[in-house]
């Protein structure tokens, strides 16, 4: 029998729900353990997706199509690739996480609370694995409502705020693609992302692609989010509550970048590669700019918020350097030594920048829950306030520094293999930008070091919070896998590696 | 044509005046039916479906050609008894409390429902005045119908000078437009326009000002920029179930006429229309939308936004052309509408019934007090944003692809406008969303409402979801509606 896998992966959270809407309102015990049960189903799912997949051809695998609307052309169409199947993993493990997290803290309007939570993963799988426009805008728009709601109920004191802007922000990004996916659909009559990767929409007409081009990109790039278009993002990141900030830097994030890799390089490779520098230069403000403002902060969870743009910055920054142009080597061309040479960069960058998406996700999500774990604790995320900390908290002490040394890329943890496929892919491309990138590094280090271990835990020890518990088994348990991929993909990669790399080499091979 | 045929073309008509009469003799001869005679205008406006559906695919001429009975005008006259359908629905409980004169109010909608279905048809300048006039005339009774209540008065009246004045201005136009061609019948004018010994060669620069003339009429009933003053006033004032028919009945039969008039019998001037109303269609969206950000009652709110939403609509008459989805997605987005924006109202009528406030601030944490209602608010206000998977974000995808599929530079921008246009809306829907989740209650009762209004809601929120879950049907439907208009010589 076939199993739609994909279906069930992301209907399964809204069916939860429902479920629970349908619960008593004071029923908090049973709703808070039936959403953390259910959500262990679409992670063993995705775990077999991604271990029944196979990485060998690179393509498109689990497919389920059905006709849905033929009047215009639509399909319910669903797949994933290298691509997306350890992106659809990443968004099971940390909705299971953050689920569970939220068990324990989360005291107040209970019932909405988790039945908004499934439906965001509903929005976030169901844009992983569509293959229809029509399919992926509805995700895509549906996923902004829950969080906007998670925002603006159980966030901080500016919540209301913060909501609104990241709703208004990603939605006016949003429209501006829905444009060109209309485009796309009058000048090719269909919504398939897949085919219109083979159809090349505007083929003639360059104008016209490169409008299609910036619509897109600008609601990619409002999600990723890219310098100058990051601006809701501290805002939403500080006042959403924990789990919603894991999810947003987590996933959400994600979103944007996935983008690029389904949509603009495969439709777009023309355009893509005409405004590679453009993109590259914006990476590299991305990741400058993140760098010095996040280390700027005096608030824990705004400068993780900032070291966001930094990080993702990176991401694009591979990906600008597989579609940058140069003399001697067409985008797919691998007949000649040089032109092999530079499709080999080109692939190392982009899987540097698939596996910087994943890594970014557990890191960054990771480090998010430590500021959970000590603002539930201390009220307070003013890094002057703390110090000494390391003594009387030392399991958080040690789970922090291992999670914010992931971050900053220290070899033998994951950040650091996906950052230095990034750097070795556009060294050889983009060789300028890549070299002044690379000073991004090296403030995100001292910013980790100095501001976040120095001033947390080390230096003596203000008796205010002398009394503070260390970590609780939960927060350990919420850490734990976390912890475990850093050092698996940090050590070991290959597992991942190869299932990104099939599809990245099959993607360019395309181009 | 043999009498029994028009009789049968006629039958929805004819139905709708045989109920309308029923009712009001009922009233007059049994004093205590009052709430019973709803459910009788309702089976009324059921079998007025049936007997529309049961024409569909009809296309027929009838009177000299003063009425066309064809899928375009036979759509309409279903989204009209809809409406109604929904406002008698909604009434029921509302009106119990404000007026004793029920009957006559069943009544009088069932006569503007009837003066709708008759525009919808109407194919000559003359047929379509006076059937607009017929439905200006109910439509005023019935937003003064509170008399004791100054703000239905006023509203009254407002409505009334402004409907004398615009269909004086209209009438003009009219009276130009049948002076230059010597025809009131459409097609007629049409044809003479087209014909190489036209009248209008001798008078040409006549031909705009009576557009912009007729516009007035149209636009008054739409409620366009500029001829859209009355609105707020009117809407805050009437008794809110006829607020809700004003938003979608009347506009609807405004557009079935704009669509037919011009495409009909002005296809040589499109460019010209084309034009003007662009412009108007931008200027009705930005004005509505930004002048809906700072209303803190919410039928006002409402009022703004419904402008700003017969602008989206308006996009799509202006995108229409051969082979494209323009008026496919006009007919599209009035039905996505009526869902929409009558569960909206119905939704604020329940609000107001329970409550007796219509200000926002009132709406604090609402979903506590009525967690049902406040849900489906937060339906229809993303649908009215056009945020999938919903009736309006259908209804947006086709009158902005029109655009886009012109190729256009002039329609790549004014979709463009369109789209930042309801990210602009999006910020005064959610408003509402914010008062009513993030805002603590000002007081904790829960509210208890009639299960016509709870009825109401939870048909117009599931149909606003079919529409952009299942579209494949509507879509359809739509698309066999504007074959007349399509089949048109352009």
């Amino acid at each position: 029998m076939n199993i739609p896998y994909l279906t069930l992966i992301t209907f399964l959270p809204i069916l939860g729900s429902l479920v629970i809407i349908c619960l008593p309102r004071d029923k908090e015990k049973a709703i808070k353990w039936f959403s953390v049960a259910l959500s262990l189903l679409p992670l063993a799912l995705s775990a077999i997706v991604w271990l029944h997949y196979d990485y060998r051809t690179g393509s498109i695998q689990f497919e389920e199509v059905y006709s849905w609307i033929p009047a215009i052309n639509v399909r319910y169409r669903m797949g994933v690739d290298g691509i997306s199947v350890p992106l659809v993993f990443l968004t099971a493990l940390l909705t299971t996480i953050s689920l569970y997290y939220s068990l324990y803290t989360i005291h107040e309007r209970v019932k909405e609370y988790f039945a908004l939570f499934l439906l965001l993963a509903t929005g976030m799988f169901g844009v992983f694995v569509s293959l229809d426009f029509f399919l992926f805008y509805i995700f895509w728009e549906i996923g902004l409502v829950p969080m906007y709601f998670l925002i603006g109920v159980w966030g901080g004191p500016r919540r209301e705020y913060a909501a609104i802007k990241f709703f208004l922000y990603t939605l006016s990004g949003s429209v501006l693609m829905l444009l060109a996916i209309l485009g796309m659909y009058f000048d090719q009559g269909t919504f398939d992302i897949l085919e219109l990767a083979k159809l090349r929409p505007f083929a003639g007409n360059f104008t016209l692609q490169a409008l299609a081009f910036w619509g897109i990109f600008a609601a990619l790039a409002i999600k990723v989010p890219m310098w100058p278009f990051h601006t809701w993002l501290p805002d939403a990141h500080v006042e959403a509550p924990t789990a919603g900030s894991v999810i947003l830097a987590g996933i959400l994030l994600k979103l944007g970048g996935y983008g690029f890799f389904r949509i603009l390089l495969p439709i777009f490779p023309l355009a893509f590669a005409q405004f590679a520098l453009i993109i590259a230069i914006l990476a590299l403000i991305s990741i400058v700019y993140g760098a010095l403002v996040s280390m700027a902060q005096w608030d824990l969870k705004k400068l993780i918020a900032y070291s966001s743009v930094n990080h993702m910055g990176y991401v694009m920054l591979g990906l600008a350097a597989a579609a940058a142009p140069l003399a001697g080597g067409n985008l797919a061309d691998q007949y000649t030594a040089t032109s092999l040479a530079i499709f080999n960069s080109r692939a190392m960058a982009l899987n540097g920048a698939v596996l910087q998406m994943f890594n970014h996700g557990i890191i960054t999500g990771g480090l998010f829950l430590l500021v959970g774990v000590i603002y539930e604790r201390a009220h307070a995320r003013d890094l002057k306030v703390f110090g000494g900390l390391g003594v009387i908290m030392p399991v958080y002490y040690g789970i922090m520094t291992a999670t914010c040394l992931a971050s900053l890329g220290l070899p033998g943890l994951a950040g650091f293999i996906s950052e230095f496929l990034i750097f070795r892919g556009s060294l050889a491309i983009i060789t300028p930008i890549a070299v002044i990138a690379i000073s991004g590094i090296v403030v995100t280090a001292a910013m980790f070091l100095w501001k976040v271990i120095q001033l947390m835990f080390l230096g003596p020890l203000n008796e205010k919070w002398a009394a503070l518990p260390d970590m609780h088994r939960f927060e350990v348990a919420c850490m734990a896998p976390l912890i475990f991929f850093m050092v698996l993909f940090g050590l070991y990669p290959t597992p991942i590696l190869s299932l990104i790399n099939g599809a990245v080499v099959k993607l360019l091979s395309g181009l | 044509m043999p009498w029994p045929e028009n009789l049968r073309l006629l039958s929805p008509e004819i139905t709708l005046t045989a109920f309308a009469l029923l009712v009001l003799g009922l009233d007059m001869a049994i004093k205590r039916l009052k709430d019973t005679l709803a459910y009788v205008a309702i089976g009324g406006l059921t079998l007025a479906i049936v007997a529309t559906s049961l024409l569909f695919g009809t296309q027929r001429s009838l009177f000299s050609e003063m009425l066309t009975v064809d899928p375009f005008a036979l759509y309409f006259k279903v989204v009209a008894c809809l409406t109604t359908g929904l406002v008698i629905l909604s009434s029921i409980d509302f009106m119990k409390t404000k007026t004793p004169y029920r009957g006559e109010f069943f009544g009088l909608l069932l006569l503007a429902t009837l003066a709708i279905t008759l525009l919808a048809g109407a194919s000559d300048l003359v047929m379509i005045y006076l059937s607009l006039e017929f439905l200006s005339l109910t439509s005023y009774v019935l937003v003064g119908y509170l008399r004791g209540d100054p703000k239905s008065s006023e509203g009254g009246i407002k409505y009334f000078l402004y409907g004398a004045v615009t269909s004086a201005v209209m009438l003009y136009g009219v009276s130009l437009l049948y002076g230059i061609t010597g025809f009131t019948n459409l097609a007629e004018i049409r044809n003479a326009l087209l014909s190489p010994a036209s009248p209008v060669a001798s008078t040409p620069w006549l031909i705009l000002p009576a557009i912009i003339l007729m516009l007035a009429g149209f636009g008054f009933k739409i409620a366009l920029v500029p001829f859209h003053q009355w609105t707020p006033d009117a809407y805050e004032g009437a008794p809110t179930p006829i607020a809700a028919f004003l938003s979608v009945g009347p506009k609807a039969a405004g557009f079935a006429v704009l669509i037919r008039v011009f495409l009909t019998a002005l296809p040589v001037y499109q460019i010209d229309w084309v034009a003007i109303l662009s412009g108007i269609s931008l200027v009705s969206m930005t004005f509505g939308n930004l002048v809906a950000i700072q209303q803190t009652n919410i039928k006002r709110m409402l009022a703004y936004s419904s402008i700003a939403q017969v602008g989206y609509i308006l996009l799509g008459v202006v995108a229409a052309g051969p082979g494209t989805v323009g008026i496919t997605g006009v007919l599209l987005f009035i039905l996505a509408y009526l869902f929409t924006n009558l569960g909206a109202f119905v939704a604020v009528v329940a609000f107001s019934h329970v409550t007796g406030s219509d200000e926002i601030a009132d709406y604090a944490g609402l979903i506590r007090r009525a967690p049902f209602l406040a849900t489906a608010l937060v339906v229809f206000f993303m649908s009215l944003a056009g945020i999938p998977p919903t009736g309006g974000f259908l209804g947006k995808l086709f009158v902005f692809g029109a655009a886009v599929q012109m190729g256009q530079n002039i329609f790549y921008f004014l979709a463009a406008v369109g789209v930042l246009n309801s990210v602009i809306s999006l910020y005064y829907y959610f408003n509402v969303v914010r008062q009513m989740f993030f805002l603590p209650p000002k007081e904790e009762r829960s509210l208890q409402i009639p299960v016509t209004l709870l009825l109401a809601v939870a048909a117009t929120m599931a149909m606003t979801l079919i529409m952009g879950l299942y579209p494949q049907p509507f879509i359809n439907l739509a698309t066999r509606s504007m074959q007349p208009m399509a089949m048109l010589p352009w």
